[in-house]
């Protein structure tokens, strides 16, 4: 089973070419001399400029990005405590309903979330602006958060940090000196699936922001239902290779990290 | 040979089922089988022993048909086996792991490969059912592999692959997965179902009880090559080789020269100022070849006195082991040898004489050892 | 008293942040439109008593959306396109998942990679690139029309056709993962054991490596059907004005016609749909996650 046969070899080509082949037309005509986007009129990078300065698009760029660190850091907080409640904390009354209100907005339909809760801050009287963005993301995003988190916490050996409080900790110690620096993993790969769910979010943010407040995606959508334009290619662009990095650097740490911890096992054998 | 005694390997007029004829199989760089010549009969129960990564494994994968030979030619019942997809062979296979299907019942597990041969169906369920009984698995039919133990998996296994009634099974370290209890009963139960059924078995292990103690003929393998082939007795008391030795069972090594006196009789110079030890050989020795003596423990006895015996030496008590039926002592010689002996605990413990620090007395008969070259 | 606050805080936020908005949406389903703000119908005042309150709703949306046919026919096309671009993704992610499992060793974390890397990319900019390939003028039917195979162009932005496409890319990750993982997952003694047992290779992929991860193929379906049945935001950039698909019903309701207790019920009547694979989804989970103990 070393060796691909010709059928496997085939389907990984064209799956990863039907993968790849739209974004890279994205990202080639992002560079394209003219405005008529499916015609190739010569290199040109006129259209990051234009990006850089359209300061409407900049705004919105801020905005997004301040929603989204704020709600995936409040979205990890919670989260943990509710993934730690579910894995840990056994019975109590509404167990159910807590963990079906964990679960549901997983698969909720994003123009639900969004209008209920658009129904909800208009009762309250809540001014539509970044806090009810955040509001509404840090709400979705804290389940993603506690499920990553929790099926790691389900694999933790307790007896850890049983030793904790058998050797004086406090629970709460237990919880900071043991469990946390152990899930810390699990718990920043959560942090960045709330941040990258809010940089994404057109609908819910659409339902719960305010002329006040306009998100990146909102101003995208906007753009792109009068049709293609270069400046969005080349705003794409941006976002594309910044995630690649990101995605990228962070699998090489964790092979750095795996392959560390390999030779040190080795080293420990032979030291032995 | 006598009338009743199963030994087609000393027949020269037998065919054998299986002949391997100098077949290498490389994996890139690494030789996993080198230049091995191999021959086991129909009806045989062959095992093939050694640690892991001698080829063992890679030797049954070529006979069921999963990896083919880089070299040579593998026969099965006189026709050449290469190239023969795994699926068109007579040749089935109990897996290490069992690979039980586990979306399948007990009694679906066993009647897959019959149903691949599109066989009738009241025939497949006859023999479906013979099968359940044969392994005593008649009340589990229903079950999934994983609502069974792993005992009965192990049964599962085994009449799935004794299903289709092949020429040749192999069992690929069957036993390796249970405890230690279950796998005794066990191997017993398996030389019954080979005797019952008269197929021929060839056993992968690593366990050298388990190949003693249900073979017919021990293949002993190292680095892609069979050291020595030849039935428990013979591997066991006469090892060909330091390897063999040492690998079956508990042995005492002592390297010396070798110097003839008399018929296949040899005096041994091993160390300074003892007097030479005695051993018989049929394989011949030139003078002053240095030779290893190997002894097993249970044919060293241990004595307060000098007994009367071809070879005595004068050791320490360093060490016991009682193992409960018998007890290990490790004596040290004054050349700082470690020799092992066992004695048989007839009497209870308290009673016994020989403690630590004792000076003791150790010997054997001429016959007792073997001798081996380097 | 630390384990009440460790409960208390997360339950509080979703009681308040997702329970209540629901009842919220369930009780304006149940009001008027009014031309007023908010506009609807009626609202609660002490004054009058809950009783006086309750009396004020009525069924009366439910109804509406029944007999106004623009309602059922735009959940069944819902139905229908994530029926279809669900199979559709099934057709395309099997086999991509199949060969990264019978891929070396050393490959699999890059092809793994290569898999997430588009979920962490923007949503909106991977359904906005196939209209630049599907349009008029596009890349798809310039290189069609290039090879002859074509001469006048297709039209496919803004069809079903489009949403289809759009579907099956953005979702396929959804697919892959799950498939990929119960593929992983098998023994590969266990096909060695068909072949050796008489299968062919096409025999035993179908007898054992099919039905062994037909569990990842259901958890993967489910994880396409269901956000495909609320979709909004292909089916309003990649399709056009005959593609009906609830979601956008339901925001065009909102935003265009202002009519939020049609908007509400349409949600309720969605999430009464979605409730039937949703609980289905979680069986199966369960059942894997049973079995694998």
């Amino acid at each position: 089973m070393t060796r691909l046969s010709w059928f496997n070899t085939v389907s990984l080509t064209l799956g990863f070419a039907f993968l790849y082949i739209p974004m890279i037309i994205l990202i080639i005509y992002s560079f394209n001399e003219s405005r008529l986007v499916t015609v190739w009129a010569g290199f040109s990078t006129k259209w990051y400029g234009e990006l850089i300065r359209n300061e409407a698009m900049l705004d919105a760029a801020w905005v997004t990005l301040r929603v989204a660190v704020m709600s995936s850091t409040i979205a990890t907080v919670l989260g943990t405590m509710a993934a730690y409640v579910l894995v840990r904390e056994g019975r109590f009354f509404g167990r159910t309903l807590f963990s079906g209100m964990i679960y549901a907005p997983l698969v909720m339909p994003e123009v639900i979330t969004g209008l209920s809760l658009l129904l909800l801050f208009i009762g309250l009287g809540l001014d539509r602006g970044i806090l009810t963005i955040v509001l509404a993301h840090t709400t979705f995003s804290m389940c993603f958060v506690s499920v990553v988190v929790s099926s790691r916490l389900v694999t933790f050996d307790r007896s850890l940090e049983e030793a904790a409080l058998d050797l004086g900790c406090s629970p709460f110690e237990a919880f900071r000196l043991v469990t946390l620096p152990i899930i810390a993993p699990a718990v920043i790969s959560g942090w960045l699936l709330a941040f990258t769910l809010s940089l994404d979010d057109l609908v819910i943010a659409s339902f719960t922001s305010g002329p006040s407040a306009t998100t990146l995606p909102i101003k995208i959508f906007s753009a792109v239902r009068l049709g293609v334009s270069p400046e969005i290619n080349a705003l794409s662009t941006i976002m594309i290779a910044i995630v690649t990095v990101g995605v990228i650097t962070a699998s090489l740490v964790s092979k750095r990290n795996a392959l560390r911890r390999q030779k040190d096992e080795q080293a420990a054998v032979q030291n032995a | 040979m006598g009338q009743n005694v199963f030994a087609p390997w000393t027949d020269p007029a037998a065919e054998p089922l299986i002949r391997f004829q100098n077949v290498t199989k490389r994996f890139g760089s690494f030789v996993a089988i080198d230049d091995l010549t191999l021959d086991i009969y129909e009806q045989e129960f062959f095992a093939l022993l050694g640690p892991s990564g001698c080829g063992k494994t890679t030797l049954m994968r070529m006979l069921a048909g999963f990896e083919n030979a880089s070299e040579g030619r593998i026969e099965l019942a006189g026709q050449d086996i290469d190239g023969i997809p795994p699926n068109k062979r007579a040749v089935n296979m109990m897996f290490q792991s069992y690979a039980l299907f586990p979306h399948l019942s007990v009694w679906d597990n066993i009647a897959f490969g019959l149903r691949r041969d599109r066989m009738a169906k009241a025939e497949i369920d006859a023999r479906v059912d013979e099968m359940l009984k044969l392994t005593r698995l008649e009340s589990f039919a229903r079950r999934k592999p994983h609502q069974i133990s792993g005992g009965q998996r192990q049964r599962v296994a085994l009449a799935r692959s004794l299903a289709k009634a092949p020429k040749l099974l192999l069992l690929d370290e069957p036993l390796g997965a249970l405890d230690k209890k279950l796998r005794q009963e066990t191997q017993f139960e398996l030389m019954d179902i080979q005797e019952k059924t008269g197929t021929t078995f060839v056993i992968v292990t690593h366990d050298q009880e388990e190949a003693m103690t249900v073979a017919s003929r021990v293949a002993v393998m190292d680095h892609g090559r069979i050291i020595q082939v030849a039935t428990p007795e013979e591997i066991y008391e006469g090892p060909n080789s330091v390897y063999v030795a040492d690998f079956i069972g508990d042995v005492n090594l002592i390297e010396g020269r070798a110097t003839a006196s008399g018929e296949d009789g040899y005096s041994i110079e091993w160390a300074a100022g003892q007097p030479p030890l005695s051993a018989q050989s049929k394989r011949p020795f030139t003078d002053a070849q240095r030779c290893h003596l190997a002894v097993r423990p249970e044919k060293v006895a241990i004595s307060h006195d000098r007994p009367e015996a071809d070879n005595a030496v004068e050791g320490r008590v360093l060490d016991i082991a009682y193992l409960g039926n018998i007890s290990t002592y490790h004596v040290e010689l004054p050349s700082g040898l470690v020799i092992k002996a066992q004695a048989a605990n007839t009497r209870r413990i308290a009673r016994r004489d020989i403690t630590w620090e004792d000076t003791v007395w150790l010997s054997w008969s001429a016959s007792a050892a073997v001798m081996l070259a380097d | 008293m630390r384990r009440w606050v460790l409960i208390a805080v997360p339950y509080l936020w979703l009681l308040a942040l997702f329970l209540v908005p629901f009842v919220i949406v369930f009780k304006i389903s149940l009001s008027d439109v009014a031309l007023a703000r908010p506009p609807y119908i009626p609202q609660f005042s002490w004054d009058d008593g809950i009783w006086a309150f309750l009396r004020e709703l009525d069924f009366e949306n439910y109804i509406f959306l029944t007999t106004d046919s623009l309602y059922w026919k735009a959940y069944l096309s819902s139905l229908k396109i994530a029926v279809f671009s669900t199979f559709l993704t099934l057709l395309v992610g099997y086999p991509i998942a199949y060969g990264m499992a019978r891929a070396p060793e050393e490959w699999r974390p890059t092809l793994m990679m290569l898999v997430i890397l588009p979920f962490w990319t923007s949503f909106l900019i991977r359904v906005y690139s196939w209209m630049g390939i599907l349009s008029q003028e596009g890349y798809l039917n310039q290189i069609l029309m290039w090879t002859g195979i074509i001469s006048t162009p297709l039209t496919i932005l803004n069809t079903n056709t489009a949403v289809y496409v759009g579907i099956v890319y953005t979702y396929l990750p959804f697919m892959i993962l799950p498939i990929y993982a119960a593929l992983d997952r098998l023994d590969g003694s266990l096909i060695e054991a068909a072949e050796d047992l008489g299968c062919s290779r096409f025999q035993a992929f179908w007898l054992v490596t099919f039905p062994l991860s037909r569990n990842g193929v259901i958890a993967g379906s489910f994880l396409v059907f269901i956000p495909a049945l609320g979709e909004f935001v292909i089916p309003s950039i990649l399709g056009g004005s005959k593609t009906l698909m609830i979601g956008k019903v339901l925001w065009e309701e909102f935003f265009s016609n202002r009519d939020w207790p049609v908007a509400s019920a349409v949600a309720v009547v969605l999430l009464l749909i979605l409730v039937v694979p949703i609980v289905l989804f979680q069986r199966n989970q369960q059942r894997q996650a049973e079995a694998e103990q």
